[in-house]
């Protein structure tokens, strides 16, 4: 069936099986693979995107539950790559492997939204879902932290 | 233009404000030659390679080529640093390109630590050679002999003549030149990258999402598979029905692999493969499978039996590796003797990005690839092999890797991606699911080492048996493989550093009934958790501060040699007068680490601090662990402190890194993982059953000092690992008084 939505901005019809989850119609469909499969059951957040704002889980969400929704995703989040968190994430050198950075970033720019200023146990309660299993997790604090002071 | 005569290529292009060009650059070195000079320099030759690394192009452009795979640990930044030190080209003007496998570019294994420690030479003379080639092409042209050239900013110049010409103009000249297969390396002080916290070439397209990993690459045409295989490893399959799986809308087909042979090697391990238009369809598909299987020889693996069997074998007569002097006596001579088992389980690697490739044959018959391996070469062998053609007719293309720890140096599922793909005539990619890589990997083995030592009246230890069992990479590769051997004795057993008058060090038999592969630091996790571990007990016996007793147990700085005790030893593949087993290395590490954690101060209540210290991959890390433990009885760690020896370092920041990254691995070592099986199946499958260290339980801060040292570059993804657990649990002690010496600490409901 044909599900509509919002991706990045544009508008996209995907003819697609509604239980499909949103992740590999993103990837699969739509071509966008910014967005990473790490689990396929909602443990580890590599999958996340933004839907009307809100992190959602892409791996579990069916694309159906997308349907009239704004989807953003990692290559959608800023035109030139330069979101102040993708900008503090490069300065502090965060990525190791990069792989789970996507959805690290989804996450922390949906922290910083709703939260402007978080202390670190704000971070660690909204970023328990992501793991980087490179271990960036110090940096990644230290990098939310830096966003959220806005440029030096 | 005369005022331009004796201005430099960059002051030429400050006062023009002229970005580089191939046109600016012609325009500068013409008119500052003059019509008396020696002519233009042509640009006939469209780029030259002085040799497989290095490519100059007439636009000015060096192109790297990076024959190692990039996992996170930052060789892809590293490695251009060195070569465009050697170089002394412009960091702005390098173009880096990943390497397709091929065994021109020598060894492309990424693994063991090994990109800078093995390659530093080979990667200076690759940018030492362009160099000269480059001076060699400059001074021909202006009649100068080349010792009086020089190589600065991307350019060569003449100094008593003033004369310059940047890398571009000079690639025709050079074209014409044979290139040096040797050149002199620069002085240290003369490094403009090395030594330098470079930032990470690929950080804009890493936080952006335009990285491209072995699950993203898309080809026209191409179907997505997903494989069930058997529960057991070297199981078979005894009836099929894939009826209902072809009726899944976007299903293709369903192709079963060949069964398994014995031993596995990289080679595909069998099952059936659900081929789809879409992942999801592909998945939905083998969901709807129905396979009976033969669970094979390995049907009947269980661990609590397997423990069972490997607590036996490790305290029964070993075989011994290593003697010195005479243990037996000695323990009976002794005031008193302790002894200990150390036990860690198998566990998995789990890298974020699981096994994925892609694979399309050619029309000559060969076969194309893409994949996140941390090997290409054994890519291409296993492809070849696999599809019973030649290796010179598979070509591997290397992604970026979502982390690899050694799983991605097997290339077992490139190979079915590369079965798939001529059985079906189309482009396949094979994607692991989750539950894929926890139950069917290579497995870091599960370990019991049995520890002894003979103390004196002051609690000095006087002797020291260990014995290491566990089953064997080899078994993976020979299957009469019976226990520990080779290289794996070298990993944390024979380079014992202790200053103990009488050691024996053994091995003990134990079968494999998974396949059993390498995982960051490899032998050296357990290894170090058994000695740092028992280290630490003999402190407290002895009544001693555990860093004092372990500076005391080094002994005076000395370089050690396992032959002298009759060992086999390969150090990592360099000689130990390069890359010696050095106390006073340790020694300095050690007190560095407790300097910086403030080792001996006053502590809050239910806090401890661990020391641990260990040798592997040619370098030495001490790890400091604070950690608290609540009143549930639950471990918080706070902070970790970590010194490194690597010898020479490249980039330290991504040295850093690497230690930070290991402090979290190890912590996941200590608290989390285990992989057990029961009917010769993993039990686990994702990370809520094997858990790994998340935000909430990373440390507060891990501090990493850098050892300056002009030693020859040791290794540095591994060796921060095998000091972290045992740091960990002799911290716990230390906060507790209560002794753990088997892994992981969930399973003592301390997480």
């Amino acid at each position: 069936m044909a599900i509509e939505l919002t991706l990045n901005g544009e508008s996209l019809s995907l003819d697609v099986e509604p239980d499909m989850p949103l992740l590999w119609a993103i990837r699969d469909l739509a071509g966008l693979t910014g967005t990473k499969f790490g689990c396929g059951k909602a443990l580890c957040g590599a999958c996340n995107v933004h839907m009307d704002g809100q992190v959602v889980r892409s791996c579990v969400l069916p694309v159906s539950a997308a349907a009239g929704r704004k989807v953003t995703t990692i290559e959608g989040l800023a035109k030139e790559g330069n979101h102040p968190v993708q900008v503090a994430w490069r300065e502090l050198n965060v990525a190791q492997c990069g792989y789970c950075q996507s959805g690290q970033i989804m996450s922390a720019v949906a922290l910083l939204e709703r939260n402007p200023n978080p202390s670190n146990d704000d971070i660690d309660a909204a970023m328990s879902g992501n793991i980087c299993r490179c271990g960036t997790y110090t940096r990644i604090r230290e990098a939310i932290h830096r966003a959220a002071e806005g440029p030096s | 233009m005369s005022d331009l005569r004796h201005i430099s290529r960059r002051e030429f292009l400050k006062r023009t404000g002229q970005a580089s060009g191939g046109l600016v650059l012609a325009l500068s070195f013409t008119t500052a030659c003059g019509p008396a000079g020696p002519g233009p320099l042509s640009k006939g030759a469209a780029s030259v390679a002085p040799n497989v690394y290095v490519n100059v192009r007439n636009d000015g452009v060096v192109e790297i080529i990076c024959h190692r795979s990039e996992m996170g640990q930052g060789i892809r930044t590293c490695l251009p640093q060195i070569i465009a030190d050697e170089m002394d080209a412009d960091w702005n003007q390098i173009e880096l390109i990943q390497a397709i496998g091929d065994a021109k570019y020598g060894d492309q294994n990424t693994d063991g630590s090994t990109s800078i420690r093995n390659q530093f030479d080979l990667l200076r003379n690759a940018g030492a050679t362009a160099r000269e080639m480059l001076i060699a092409a400059a001074a021909a042209h202006w009649g100068v002999p080349a010792e009086d050239c020089v190589a600065r900013e991307h350019a060569v110049h003449h100094e008593a003549s003033r004369e310059s010409a940047g890398f571009g103009e000079l690639v025709d000249a050079a074209s014409k030149l044979e290139a040096p297969t040797e050149a002199p390396f620069k002085s240290r002080a003369d490094y403009r990258y090395i030594g330098k916290s470079m930032d990470t070439i690929d950080g804009f397209a890493l936080t952006t999402g335009q990285a491209i990993y072995g699950i993203d690459t898309v080809l026209p045409n191409m179907l997505y598979a997903s494989i069930e295989r058997c529960p057991a490893f070297g199981g078979t399959i005894v009836s099929l029905d894939d009826s209902a799986a072809k009726a899944v809308a976007g299903v293709v087909d369903v192709i079963r692999l060949p069964d398994p042979t014995s031993p596995p090697v990289f080679n595909m391990q069998g099952g059936v493969a659900v081929l789809a238009s879409n992942s999801w369809a592909a998945q939905q598909g083998r969901e709807a499978l129905k396979i009976e299987w033969d669970r094979g020889a390995n049907g009947a693996h269980e661990s609590a039996t397997y423990r069972d069997a490997l607590l036996e074998s490790v305290t029964s007569d070993g075989n011994p590796v290593l003697t010195r002097g005479d243990v037996a006596a000695a323990f009976e001579a002794a005031n008193s003797v302790h002894d200990a088992i150390y036990y860690a389980p198998y566990l998995s690697q789990a890298p974020m990005e699981p096994p994925a490739a892609i694979a399309q044959m050619t029309e000559d018959g060969g076969c194309e690839a893409w994949a996140c391996t941390q090997n290409p070469q054994a890519a291409q062998d296993t492809v070849a092999s696999t599809l019973g053609v030649d290796k010179q007719e598979v070509k591997v293309h290397v992604t970026l890797l979502g982390g690899g720890f050694g799983r991605k140096s097997k290339p077992d599922f490139i190979a079915e991606a590369a079965w798939l793909a001529r059985e079906t005539g189309r482009p396949v990619k094979v994607t692991w699911t989750r539950e894929d890589d926890i139950r069917h990997g290579y497995f870091h083995s599960v370990s019991a080492q049995y520890l002894k030592a003979g103390l004196d009246a002051d609690g000095n230890a006087t002797s020291w048996l260990q014995r290491s069992c566990f089953p064997s990479i080899m078994s993976t590769f020979d299957p009469a493989a019976t226990g520990p051997g080779g290289f794996e004795l070298d990993l944390g057993l024979i380079d014992n550093p202790y200053d103990i008058a009488n050691m024996q060090l053994e091995t003990a038999d134990a079968k494999a009934h998974l396949r059993i592969g390498w995982l960051r630091s490899v032998c050296n996790v357990f290894h170090a958790f058994a000695v740092c571990g028992f280290v630490d007990e003999l402190a407290y016996l002895a009544g001693q501060d555990p860093k004092g007793h372990l500076l005391k147990l080094l002994g005076k700085p000395r370089q050690i040699d396992p032959a002298d005790d009759g060992a086999k030893y390969t150090n990592y593949g360099h000689p130990l007068e390069k890359h010696p087993i050095d106390t006073g290395r340790y020694a300095a590490v050690i007190e560095k680490v407790a300097e910086m954690a403030g080792w001996g101060r006053v502590l809050p209540e239910r806090h401890g601090l661990g020391i641990a210290v260990h040798r592997s991959f040619l370098s030495i890390v001490a790890c400091v662990v604070e950690l608290s433990v609540d009143e549930a009885g639950r471990i918080k760690v706070h902070e970790v402190w970590m010194a490194i020896d690597a010898g020479t370092t490249i980039n330290p920041d991504r040295v850093i890194s690497q230690m930070e990254g290991a402090a979290i691995f190890g912590m996941s070592i200590a608290l989390h993982g285990e992989i057990t099986a029961k009917d010769g199946a993993v039990i686990q499958g994702n990370y809520d059953t094997y858990p790994v260290v998340r935000m909430s339980e990373a440390p507060d801060a891990i501090h990493v000092h850098i050892m300056q040292s002009t030693a020859p570059p040791g290794g540095v993804g591994e060796p921060g690992v095998p000091p972290v657990a045992p740091a960990i649990v002799n911290a716990y002690y230390a906060a507790t008084g209560k002794r753990i010496r088997e892994l992981p600490l969930r399973n003592a409901g301390l997480t």
